[in-house]
């Protein structure tokens, strides 16, 4: 089943073209790793898919599952199944996390027909997930990001990600910043979610992360546009060689 | 069925509507003839007709205060009519049985159960409850009188309490806020036309939550209730305000006075949920609402919670205070206080410690939307005798959006060298950012601002009545629509 598809895009924000003609097509049950230099449009990729406000597409074509996309709102995207983890994940102070989750859960549940799940059920499944990627369960009482350290915010979009089971996830540098232990955790998350029926596009940095989650493609992404693609081998390459190879 | 006064709220303004009852209403206008016609209507003692003419002659020397934070055109005191009642409650309702059927409909669309029956079935989920109903200028209704008093506690209009409980109400009546307090004040003790008065003897924990409700119906018509609630020693009593206006063009007044008053180790919440009709979104029509209530701590250890919640109303001009009097006593005040589109507030509350050992705590929280602005003020004042004395001030505003103000005053004139007085303020604003996150996780952004909103209001929210927090929620998420763009 073809997920996402992304023909000679154009897009940019607030008036500054950032993707100059980038193509990329996505099947479900493949990880994709996007790599690229700081400042290629990696972000700005992810926030066009997401439909962030600001975010304007000029010209080309996005669809996910067979969808265009252009027209559509954040959150009946995200209720569709898109789902992107955020390089800077923010914080919402007084917003529990276990509220928030709830409030995330209901709503896409409420997009397919469904009413709330039993509170009981919801709590031991948040429960379990937490207890899996290592956080404390007093989490969830605090605020939404409210104060947690950079690996514990990026641990936290791994749990939104796991209960909230979407069709694509987009994970934007969620390695960053993580301590060897938080990555395996991070990594052994993403290997739990991906099956047949999904998609993730990992956008990272390092080669470490490809070893523990192996993507099936690899693209670079440069200035806008998608310069190579190729197997796993092509960022154990990219570790080896940099950039410049590729983009002079 | 519905059960407490704020459900009335889901979508829009729902109590926006008329009754068609015939009323008796006094034409526009305000002099001595209107004071004596009031007092005779509810054929007062002579020494209370004196004290409202007192109070009339102070008021017609006075001037409209103009500090406030708020704007609008000078009000004219003789379009307004001072008295307005249902004819078919002329001569006062002797049981709920001879209440006007359309009146009593009124408050079922309102969700306030005037049957005790009625009551009693919505006891499980909402608690006891009991209800002085105030219907423009006089009260149609009070239930649960006699399980009431089964315990002692007198909970009656306050026209009756002048004709049953002359003493007690002679001894407190204008000893919190005498009737030269303020412009709006000597106002409503010249022209105040009816209320609640609650007295809890000694030793009494009053067995169930007391609660006004106020409506205004008539056009033109100005709302003047006084309120008088004194508990006694060791007593306690857990009181709740609702007020709702219909829809009107013109501006209403609505000028009340609170008095508490808490002697030795007794203790007195007052929780208020104002949802008087804002007008529209261009700012036409809407409540005045200039109130003044404050509260004595006059015994030790005694103490006094005023919690609020103010989402109506075009103007709220409002400071709920304590005077700390009693050694140890303590005073608290809570405050949610949102505004939205043409909507202005200037609200907070003073504490004022003048014996020793005494406590205050201040919680207020702004939110401002659409082009409404919204103020705080507070003042914190110790005297010398208050040896020991300490405040705590946390001032927080929200704001949605860039075309709304938010502003805080706050007043520390401190002169207790012993006293400790903290004062923190924050502003912030929901962040775009936020709202994504939000809308990421399939959450639609009306939802996420009420969540954010209501995250916000979480300290003040804790300290209402259980069965009114969550729709405390409610109320501003609907006062909240269109707050996003
Ligand atoms: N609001 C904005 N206005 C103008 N330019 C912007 C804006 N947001 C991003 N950019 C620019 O767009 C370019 C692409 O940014 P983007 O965040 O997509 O890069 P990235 O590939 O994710 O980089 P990194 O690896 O550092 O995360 C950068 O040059 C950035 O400065
Ligand atoms: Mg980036």
């Amino acid at each position: 089943m073809s997920l996402l598809q992304v023909d000679d895009l154009h897009a940019g924000v607030d008036g500054q073209a950032i993707l100059k003609g980038l193509t990329l097509r996505m099947d479900a049950g493949e990880v994709h790793a996007l790599m690229g230099p700081n400042g290629s449009g990696k972000s700005t990729l992810a926030n066009v898919l997401a439909g962030r406000p600001g975010y304007e597409v000029t010209s080309g074509r996005l669809s996910f599952k067979g969808r265009p996309l252009d027209q559509e709102a954040p959150e009946v995207r995200a209720q569709a199944g898109l789902f992107m983890a955020f390089q800077y994940p923010v914080e919402i102070p007084g917003v529990s996390n276990m509220e928030f989750l709830k409030a995330a859960q209901d709503s896409h549940r409420k997009a397919n027909g469904l009413g709330p799940e039993s509170p009981v059920a919801f709590m031991q499944r948040v429960r379990t997930l937490t207890e899996g990627l290592a956080l404390n369960p007093e989490f969830l009482k605090r605020g939404v990001n409210e104060g947690f350290s950079g690996g514990e915010k990026k641990r936290n979009e791994i749990l939104q990600m796991l209960l909230l089971e979407p069709t694509l996830a987009v994970l934007d540098e969620t390695d960053s910043g993580l301590d060897i232990d938080a990555m395996q955790t991070v990594a052994s998350g993403v290997n739990r979610f991906r099956s047949a029926n999904n998609g993730v596009l990992l956008i990272t940095h390092y080669q470490r992360l490809l070893n523990h989650v192996v993507p099936d493609f690899v693209h670079v992404l440069a200035d806008g546009r998608i310069v190579e693609s190729g197997g796993k081998e092509l960022a154990h390459a990219l570790e080896e060689r940099g950039y410049a190879w590729l983009t002079a | 069925m519905r059960e407490s006064p704020l459900d009335i709220v889901d979508q829009e303004y729902r109590a926006g509507f008329t009754t068609d009852v015939e009323a008796d209403t006094l034409p526009p206008g305000l002099d001595e003839g209107v004071v004596r016609y009031i007092s005779e209507k509810k054929r007062e003692p002579r020494w209370m007709v004196d004290w409202r003419l007192a109070a009339y002659r102070i008021w017609r020397g006075m001037a409209q205060p103009d500090w406030a934070h708020v704007h609008f055109p000078p009000i004219d005191f003789e379009a307004i009519s001072y008295y307005s009642a249902p004819k078919s409650l002329q001569d006062g309702p002797k049981s709920l049985d001879e209440v006007d059927p359309e009146l009593l409909r009124t408050y079922e669309k309102l969700g306030i159960p005037l049957h005790e029956q009625g009551a009693l079935a919505g006891v499980a989920k909402a608690g006891n409850v009991a209800v002085d109903a105030v219907f423009d200028s006089v009260s149609i209704a009070t239930t649960f009188k006699d399980k009431l008093k089964e315990a002692g506690v007198i909970f009656c209009p306050i026209s009756e309490a002048v004709q049953e409980h002359p003493d007690l109400v002679q001894k407190y009546l204008g000893s919190v806020v005498p009737q030269r307090d303020n412009f709006y004040a000597a106002l409503n003790c010249a022209v105040f036309s009816d209320g609640s008065f609650v007295y809890v003897p000694k030793g009494v924990r009053c067995p169930m939550e007391l609660s006004t409700y106020f409506r205004i119906n008539e056009r033109n018509t100005g709302q003047f209730e006084r309120t008088l609630i004194v508990a006694d020693a060791g007593a306690y009593v857990s009181y709740l305000e609702g007020c709702t206006a219909p829809m009107r063009d013109e501006n209403q007044l609505h000028a009340a006075v609170v008095e508490l008053v808490a002697l030795d180790d007794a203790e007195i919440k007052y929780s208020t949920v104002q949802n008087w009709y804002p007008g529209d979104q261009d700012g036409k029509g809407g409540i005045y609402n200039f109130v003044t209530k404050r509260g004595a701590c006059l015994g030790r250890a005694s103490k006094i919670s005023w919690t609020q919640v103010e989402t109506g109303s075009a103007i709220t001009w409002k400071y709920p205070s304590v005077v700390l009097r009693g050694a140890g006593s303590v005073g608290e005040f809570y405050s949610v206080a949102m505004t939205n589109n043409r909507q202005q507030a200037d609200t907070g509350t003073k504490m004022v410690h003048l014996g020793p050992d005494t406590r205050s705590t201040i919680i207020s929280k702004g939110i401002s939307a659409g082009r409404s602005q919204n103020s705080y003020r507070g003042l914190v004042r110790t005297s010398p005798a208050a040896r020991g004395a300490r405040n705590y001030t946390r001032c927080d505003s929200l704001l949605l959006g860039d075309t709304c103000g938010a502003h805080t005053f706050p007043y520390i004139e401190n002169k207790s060298p012993s006293a400790t007085v903290e004062h923190e303020a924050t502003t912030s604003k929901v962040s775009d950012d936020q709202l994504f996150l939000c809308q990421q996780r399939g959450i639609d952004p009306e939802k996420a601002i009420s969540m954010i909103v209501n995250g916000f209001c979480k300290d003040v929210f804790r300290e209402l009545p259980m069965e009114f927090a969550v729709e405390a929620g409610k109320l501003l998420e609907v006062s909240l629509e269109g707050a996003v763009g």
